[in-house]
């Protein structure tokens, strides 16, 4: 059995996890971490598909493009968070029924 | 050969069966700032697997990026809306067709991956080309090499987006409050334990940070890994009070946060005039890639502090 096949199935159910966790959620913090975690799953699956063909350890191009990816993660989480917290302040200043469902959409300022 | 189940091989076996139910549990438990601290124990455990396969370079990103930086800006968040939470918990009418649905199309894509990685055989690698053409590179870690010269383009890009995401979260501020300092003001202790910490893990978070920077031309590390440690060291000196947080209209935080872009654009563009466009000459490949790396650091830093502040708020 090859040494990275454990990791490669672990990415799969990451993945798995992580799309259950973005659909099923109604807090948008909650999507968010799911979010996260899927995006690990799909480095990890990579990755681990990497050192797979290679027999061995995960290839040059890969760490890249997985580094890569982990920085533009927390890029977007770092800005989807400053749109929820604008999201929820916005409800607080003028709260609608429902506020703050997550999927619903918001209508504050219609005329 | 080989035994077929070692030691090492059922390391790997619990290691990912944690990795899944620390993910589990941080998808499954109810409070918010429980599901946030288990996200960050994921990321470490995460980082360990990148260690078992041999991707040190990724294992230190995922630790101080995956883990560290993303748990500070959810807890961050997670602090926030605290304070504004309305009592009213959602409840779908759909509970169990919610629940479901999401579940099976979970089931499915994973079934389908795992079927993949058991079936599907890939033989090639660019490993081979990466380390023929790694003296013209001027660095000895092949990661580094291709983050800053074979796929230059794809890092100029990324810091960007990096900028980016800066100038999108700032867009999020109230117009009357643009102009007041990024996050809230710090009330610590005199001789309290963050404020001896501030003072006592900076020095020490900056001779790592500056030992990752440099280790990562010809061993492990880089300036994402080192950036990110620098933007940790400011973040905790800003929280322990030994210096106030930065406005976002000022000048000299903007132009720390542009640098390693501009500075890249720069060489990107006087390589046009020399053969083309983002040409690194092998003749001063290495003082030239350890510049940018250098400018990419601090800018990485001030990016990653100020997207953790996050957009400037009342100084209460």
């Amino acid at each position: 059995m090859n040494g990275s096949i454990p990791f490669a199935l672990c990415g799969a159910v990451l993945v798995g996890i992580g799309l259950y966790g973005v659909m099923a959620h109604d807090h948008l913090l909650r999507r968010l971490i799911a979010f996260n975690v899927t995006g690990s799953g799909v480095f990890l699956l990579f990755g681990s598909l990497s050192a797979l063909s290679s027999g061995g350890a995960t290839g040059a191009v890969p760490q890249a493009l997985i580094i890569t990816g982990i920085v533009v993660a927390v890029a977007s989480t770092a800005f989807v968070l400053a749109l929820v917290v604008r999201l929820k302040e916005e409800d607080v200043d003028a709260p609608a029924p429902g506020a703050f469902e997550g999927s619903s959409e918001h209508d504050d300022h219609a005329p | 050969m080989a035994p077929a189940f070692s030691a090492l091989t059922l390391f790997d076996v619990v290691l990912c069966v944690l990795i899944i139910g620390v993910a589990l549990c941080s998808s499954s438990v109810r409070d918010l700032f429980a599901a946030t601290v288990l996200l960050i124990i994921y990321g470490v455990f995460v980082a360990i697997a990148w260690v078992r396969l041999g991707a040190v370079d990724v294992a230190l990103a995922e630790a101080a990026i995956g883990a560290g930086l993303t748990g500070v800006l959810l807890i961050g968040a997670v602090a926030r809306l605290k304070i504004t939470e309305s009592p009213a918990a959602a409840v779908s009418r759909w509970q169990f067709a919610a629940k479901v649905i999401p579940a099976s199309l979970g089931l499915l894509i994973a079934s389908g991956l795992a079927y993949l990685v058991l079936t599907v055989e890939w033989r090639e690698t660019l490993q081979a080309p990466v380390l023929a053409n790694l003296p013209d590179t001027g660095v000895l870690n092949p990661v580094t090499a291709v983050l800053l010269n074979y796929r230059a383009y794809d890092t100029l890009l990324e810091t960007s987006v990096l900028f980016a995401a800066l100038i999108a979260s700032w867009c999020t501020t109230h117009d009357d409050l643009w102009g007041e300092r990024a996050g809230l003001r710090q009330h610590t202790r005199r001789a309290g334990i963050l404020a001896t910490f501030g003072r006592f893990l900076p020095p020490i978070g900056l001779i790592v940070g500056i030992h990752i920077f440099w280790a990562g031309a010809d061993k492990w590390g880089g300036a994402f890994q080192a950036g990110t440690i620098f933007a940790a060291v400011w973040i905790l000196a800003i929280m322990a009070g030994v210096i106030d947080a930065p406005n976002a209209t000022g000048r000299s935080i903007r132009s720390f946060a542009v640098a390693g872009p501009m500075f890249f654009t720069f060489v990107a563009l006087t390589g046009v005039l020399a053969q083309s466009f983002l040409i690194i000459p092998v003749m001063v490949a290495k003082p030239l890639t350890l510049a940018i790396e250098a400018c990419l650091t601090l800018s990485i830093a001030a990016t990653l502090m100020l997207l953790v502040l996050g957009a400037p708020r009342r100084s209460a």
